[in-house]
């Protein structure tokens, strides 16, 4: 299961992605952002744009499916 | 938190205030609550306060006749909205949504006015903050009037393909902003006109590319 990546080195805490998650998928956790958000998380990738210190991501694999 | 008068401090709109002028003016300023999805400004309608983001996120958005929507830009603490309306009497161009718990600041425009009668500084900043959003805005117009941006969206997904024999890497949005050398939102519009086009498909992690030669066809030569 994919989750969005959090860089606990760039995140200081301020929170705004736990703001913005529309499923509640984010906590602060001693100052630092963690995912609880499990099957929840869409990877809408408001929590990415939000994010002024770029410390947390929803990367995507590139695939081929034309079936 | 910051108090009221530790946040002006720190808005460009404010920017050389001294303390007593910043004390006086902050006087005419507001607070404003919202809950997550509370609207904070309709289109259309004609709201007639400047705001600017204390705590927490707005979101600008637009809605299409299909009822799509589009985000304009999320604006977070220390970024002002709703400040095009308050010079040209217009009616707000967007909508604004609380994303969480939202704390602005505002100020009614009977008083902004006052305000820019009384202290001189106040234009010069507002003039400044004006234009340097009319820069942002034209160069988001020069990639929104060219397809190029699309097309270099094909060309980052087409070769970043995870083909099973070479390892791909993952992407997220700002890096293929970054790679098409635009705005993230560029981006996120560029992926919605593709998956319309049924040239792709976006899954939760995954952004499914249903028809290869499509997307190639998308790719202009040169890119």
């Amino acid at each position: 299961m994919l989750t969005p990546q959090i860089d606990r080195e760039k995140c200081d805490g301020c929170g705004l992605c736990v703001g913005v998650c529309q499923n509640n998928g984010l906590e602060m956790r001693s100052e630092v952002v963690v995912f609880v958000g499990g099957d929840a998380c869409t990877w809408c990738g408001l929590c990415e744009a939000v994010c002024p210190l770029d410390a947390i991501s929803c990367p995507f694999d590139i695939i081929l499916d034309e079936s | 938190m910051t108090s009221k008068l530790d946040f002006l401090k720190t808005s460009p709109f404010f920017a050389g205030f001294s303390a007593a002028n910043l004390e006086t003016l902050s006087q005419r300023v507001f607070e404003k609550r919202l809950a997550r999805g509370e609207m904070a400004l309709n289109e259309g309608a004609y709201a007639g306060a400047l705001f600017f983001v204390a705590e927490g996120v707005v979101k600008l958005f637009k809605t299409s006749i299909e009822g799509k929507e589009q985000i304009i830009s999320l604006m977070r603490p220390g970024e002002s909205f709703n400040d095009v309306p308050m010079f040209d009497r217009g009616p707000a161009p967007v909508n604004a949504q609380a994303l969480g718990a939202v704390m602005l600041y505002g100020i009614q425009r009977e008083d902004l006015d006052i305000m820019l009668k009384q202290y001189p500084e106040l234009s010069q900043n507002v003039i400044r903050v004006l234009a340097h959003r009319i820069r942002y805005l034209i160069t988001l117009v020069e990639d929104l009037s060219f397809r190029s941006v699309v097309s270099r969206v094909a060309k980052i997904l087409l070769k970043n393909l995870d083909d099973q024999v070479s390892p791909a890497p993952r992407l997220t949005q700002r890096d293929m902003a970054a790679m098409a050398g635009t705005a993230r939102e560029v981006v996120s519009r560029s992926l919605k006109y593709l998956e319309d086009e049924k040239l792709i498909e976006i899954r939760r992690h995954q952004i499914a590319i249903r028809n290869k030669k499509g997307l190639e066809q998308i790719v202009e030569p040169g890119f």
